[in-house]
């Protein structure tokens, strides 16, 4: 077995244990670190496959990507630090069925599938080789991407926006109580003294 | 490091996705899900590359592809999960079940 395969089956251990642990973990913001630890095991795959610009892409990337998600998590979820356990999941058993049925068709196909074996030349530059491609013949695929990408901001603002299409994107809602059901978290109480009430009705 | 134990690999990132998508009631775990699933094709996609692609840089090419959708997956995703707490005060997907006014 040489050195690369043992890098190898080193990191597919770490992608396949990190991608399961981000599902299994109590902590949500422990969750997407271990997405980020599973995308960094795949980019060091893709380094040995030669693959040189991906892999380096792949690992800038996901690390903006999942602080983003981090973030997310802090903002939104519950219990960011782990402290309680916690399992928020319906369907489970269709869920893991679901899941068994494709690793187990895939894998079918990956060992019984015939495939040519023309593995990459040695003289081949690949970053050399993707840029000639991207910058050449598929010049329109990656402008396209461009496009996308941008379209996808503007759609991106749009929805984040508090200007709704009909007014204040925010009329009617309430911010979240501080305990599961209970009261919105800014607004005092109705009863309670009445000092912060403003009064410019003059 | 063979084509099949690469495809194994990629194989299970993307059933263990697969679960994830299917199980998790959170947005933002179930786009987890998403990119796990989206792991394991990149990974298919470098690996035809690598050894059955002949160096064609094709390849390589789907990969920047499945990346950029990965992106555009996230930002959107995101985006949504803003827009329904505001208008609904939850983050997770049992609260969908009336979308329609």
């Amino acid at each position: 077995m040489s050195a690369v395969d043992i890098v190898f089956f080193i990191n597919a251990a770490i992608a396949i244990y990190a991608g399961w642990r981000v599902f299994v973990t109590d902590s949500m913001v422990r969750a997407s670190f271990f997405l980020l630890v599973s995308f960094l095991a795949v980019g060091v795959i893709m380094l040995l496959l030669a693959a040189i610009y991906l892999g380096v892409a792949l690992f800038f990337m996901m690390a903006v990507e999942m602080m983003v998600m981090a973030l997310f998590m802090v903002m939104f979820m519950m219990n960011p630090a782990g402290l309680n356990p916690m399992k928020m999941v319906h369907q489970e058993k269709v869920a893991i069925g679901v899941g068994v049925v494709a690793f187990v068709a895939l894998g079918a196909v990956a060992l019984f599938g015939e495939f040519p074996s023309r593995p990459v030349p040695e003289g081949l530059e690949p970053v050399v080789s993707l840029g000639h491609e991207l910058l050449g013949d598929s010049m329109l695929v990656f402008e396209s991407a461009g496009v996308t990408l941008l379209a996808t901001m503007i759609a991106v603002v749009m929805l984040t926006s508090h200007k709704g299409r009909y007014g204040d994107a925010n009329e009617g809602s309430q911010p979240p109580g501080l305990e599961p059901g209970g009261d919105p978290a800014d607004k005092p109480p109705e009863d309670e003294g009445g000092g912060h009430h403003h009064h410019h009705c003059h | 490091m063979t084509l099949a134990t690469l495809l194994i690999l990629a194989a299970a990132l993307i059933g263990i996705g697969l679960y994830g998508a299917f199980s998790q009631q959170s947005f933002v775990m179930l786009m987890m899900g998403l990119e796990l699933i989206l792991n394991g094709a990149m990974l298919a996609a470098v690996s035809f590359w690598a050894l059955t692609g002949g160096g064609a840089p094709e390849g390589q090419l789907l990969t920047i592809i499945v990346m950029a959708v990965m992106a555009i997956e996230m930002a959107m995703g995101f985006a949504l999960v803003i827009s329904v707490y505001r208008a609904k005060q939850a983050d997770m997907t049992e609260a969908l079940d009336g979308l329609k006014q």
